[in-house]
């Protein structure tokens, strides 16, 4: 029988047409001379992880470089999901940038939304009302526990533990119900505006968070039950991707990277914004610096976004959401379809966009991730000159060689997970 | 100033303004603040001395590197910015520093990061969208964009929206890009791969501009 054309061209790559092994670029490349026992411990191994593969989290590329099972050097490859984010804001009004911002750190799109919305009102010296302010610490907080949530219901599978995965989920789950009765939409919410919010929360929407702040805590403690003191668990993180104080800084970690290490900060205590500074919560910090840290001190986040929702929720009071001023939020559907002045308005919103005065301005929030920034520059017309986000996990990852020091390969895929990398957002 | 005294912890980022104006009279070139935040404008020339003197002074400590990043205006007469956001995270205040630089002429600044180890991948993506230089950067390769890309620097405000090339030539060249470009020279010496690599792999990776000794 002839070999068909599409046979030879699925054939082994490491093969030449005469059957012979030839080396390929990227495996162990022996030589011809070696035996093959030679290759035990003797040899570097390069291995290529990713970019498809459940354990990096997205389409990262890791190329480890290995002495037996000990790491020697780990590249990381980013780039895959690059989308031009920042590109594309310089041709966008303000708001039609909002709607990207979901697509960047797409575990947490409230806290992303409104992370922009609040770098706007900075630079336009917007004064935002007092529902907006509570929905938008609910929001932040809400994105903060969904987040946490899939790091460590992922991690947990990483590392063997199936479980808790599911008993995370369902109560994310929770939270995503929310989300589509508030602004229609489960994962791209698009829920903040220059000035106010998409929508006020619907009826009956408080007493479901109320019911999920009330038995979230459960939870966390079956969670805590089945991690906490797990030996397999403990076994896998602690020691493992070991980060101090002075190295954390010094690599610009942020979020519970940098907090796990030892370092107390928090963008919502040492730069408040939205009021954080009137609520009362903790901010919990590592000691080690390893994986375990890490995973304590987004447990214990949850519980401290749960606090921070309780309190957020008995001040909220019925009052308007967007501010008062026709050249920044759109005037009712009602009016501007009735009334000549809010037609208008609408009309020029729409069509000419908001104008922010030529300047600029960085604003930092505290993401689930770490510190996202947005940096804005403007030269008075209704679109950007410049947006620039700072990426929290970005430069978390920017860090991974470094935590590999001295590791296994099996402690690679548990460091990797501990970073809480969500590829929307490094690579933009 | 208001807000000067012999407790560092006191000092604003004015403060520091000013402290910087009397240190490094040629450094500085100008420096004001915008939105209640502290820019100040540095000369390429000085920029590191600036830097170094802001992160290990014991009345400034900005020991946290917090961005680096560029900025284009679309007004072709004004200078491209290198800007640095820093943060004294002891002082809880934060500082801006930039270097303003000819968008026509060379684009090189001095790399930090021999200050902060967290600008390594924010020079490299400051390079691969805008084109700066950072000399002295060990491993100043692209980082979103491909080894190889040749389109340009996709930030510039001379690079259009969609690409200097037609859609086709995009497609065609995604087509025509190959996979061993990915791998970087260092991966290859690692796996002592690349004197044994075929001969038309090595002819597309100069192409790439990729050669070993």
């Amino acid at each position: 029988m002839t070999p068909r054309t599409i046979e030879m061209e699925l054939s082994t790559p490491g093969l030449d047409a005469r059957g012979q092994v030839r080396n390929v670029p990227l495996g162990v490349s022996r030589r011809p001379s070696e035996s093959v026992n030679d290759d035990f411990g003797a040899e570097h191994m390069l291995v290529n992880i990713g970019p498809q593969h459940p354990a990096t989290h997205g389409v990262l590329r890791l190329v480890v470089e290995l002495e037996g099972e000990a790491v020697k050097r780990v590249i990381p490859h980013i780039g895959y999901l690059h989308s031009g984010f920042e590109k594309l804001g310089e041709y966008r009004f303000y708001n039609q940038i909002i709607p990207l911002t979901d697509r960047t750190d797409y575990l947490s799109p409230m806290a992303n939304n409104i992370a922009f919305a609040l770098a706007v009102e900075a630079l336009m010296g917007i004064q935002i009302t007092e529902r907006c302010r509570l929905l938008r610490v609910i929001a932040c907080e809400m994105s903060r526990i969904i987040s946490h949530l899939v790091w460590a219901g992922t991690t947990g599978i990483d590392l063997g533990a199936y479980t808790p995965f599911l008993w995370m989920f369902e109560q994310r789950e929770r939270i995503y119900n929310l989300q589509e009765s508030w602004t229609g939409a489960r994962l791209t919410t698009s829920v903040a505006r220059v000035g106010g919010m998409m929508a006020d929360v619907p009826d009956g929407w408080e007493d479901g968070l109320r019911e999920f702040v009330r038995t979230f805590p459960n939870t966390l403690r079956e969670v805590d039950t089945m991690f906490t003191r797990n030996a397999i668990w403990c076994g896998r993180t602690q020691g493992v991707g070991v980060m101090n104080a002075e190295d954390a800084i010094n690599y610009s970690l942020s979020g519970p990277m940098l907090r796990a290490s030892g370092v107390a900060y928090d963008v919502r205590k040492d730069r408040p914004y939205l009021g954080y500074d009137e609520f009362d919560f903790d901010v919990p910090i590592g000691e080690h610096g390893d994986i375990y840290d890490r995973y304590r001190v987004r447990m214990e986040e949850m519980a401290q976004s749960v606090r921070i929702m309780e309190q957020a929720l008995d001040k909220l009071r019925p009052g308007p959401v967007d501010v008062a001023d026709p050249r920044i939020t759109l005037p009712p559907k009602s009016r501007a379809m009735s009334d000549m002045e809010a037609m208008i308005f609408h009309f020029k919103q729409v069509m000419e966009g908001i104008k922010p005065p030529a300047g600029e301005v960085y604003f930092g929030v505290e993401n689930p991730k770490g510190e996202l920034g947005t940096y804005l520059v403007s030269d008075g017309t209704a679109k950007p000159v410049r947006w620039r986000i700072r990426p929290p996990s970005f430069l978390n990852l920017a860090a991974l060689p470094k935590l590999c020091d001295g590791a296994l390969l099996s402690d690679v895929i548990a460091i990797n997970a501990s970073i809480d990398i969500v590829m929307g957002e490094i690579d933009r | 100033m208001s807000g000067a005294s012999a407790d560092p912890g006191l000092h604003t980022a004015a403060d520091t303004a000013v402290a910087l104006r009397a240190r490094f009279p040629e450094a500085v070139v100008r420096s004001h603040t915008v939105c209640g935040q502290v820019v100040v404008y540095v000369t390429n020339a000085g920029a590191h001395a600036v830097l170094e003197w802001l992160r290990d002074d014991v009345s400034q400590q900005f020991n946290y590197l917090t961005d680096i990043t560029c900025v284009e205006y679309r007004d072709p007469e004004r200078e491209l910015e290198v800007v640095y956001q820093l943060r004294s995270l002891d002082r809880k205040v934060d500082l801006r520093v930039k270097i303003p630089l000819n968008p026509d002429g060379p684009l090189e600044v001095r790399s930090v990061l021999d200050l902060w180890r967290g600008a390594d991948w924010l020079e490299r993506e400051a390079w691969d969208m805008f084109g700066v230089k950072f000399r002295g950067h060990p491993d100043l390769r692209r980082i979103l964009m491909w080894e190889g890309y040749a389109e340009g620097f996709p930030l510039r405000k001379s690079f259009p929206l969609r690409g200097h090339w037609s859609r086709a030539e995009q497609t065609r060249q995604a087509l025509e890009a190959n996979p061993e470009a990915y791998y970087s020279l260092e991966e290859l010496s690692i796996a002592e791969a690349y004197h044994e690599l075929p001969l038309d792999v090595r002819e597309r990776l100069a192409k790439a501009g990729k050669v070993l000794p």
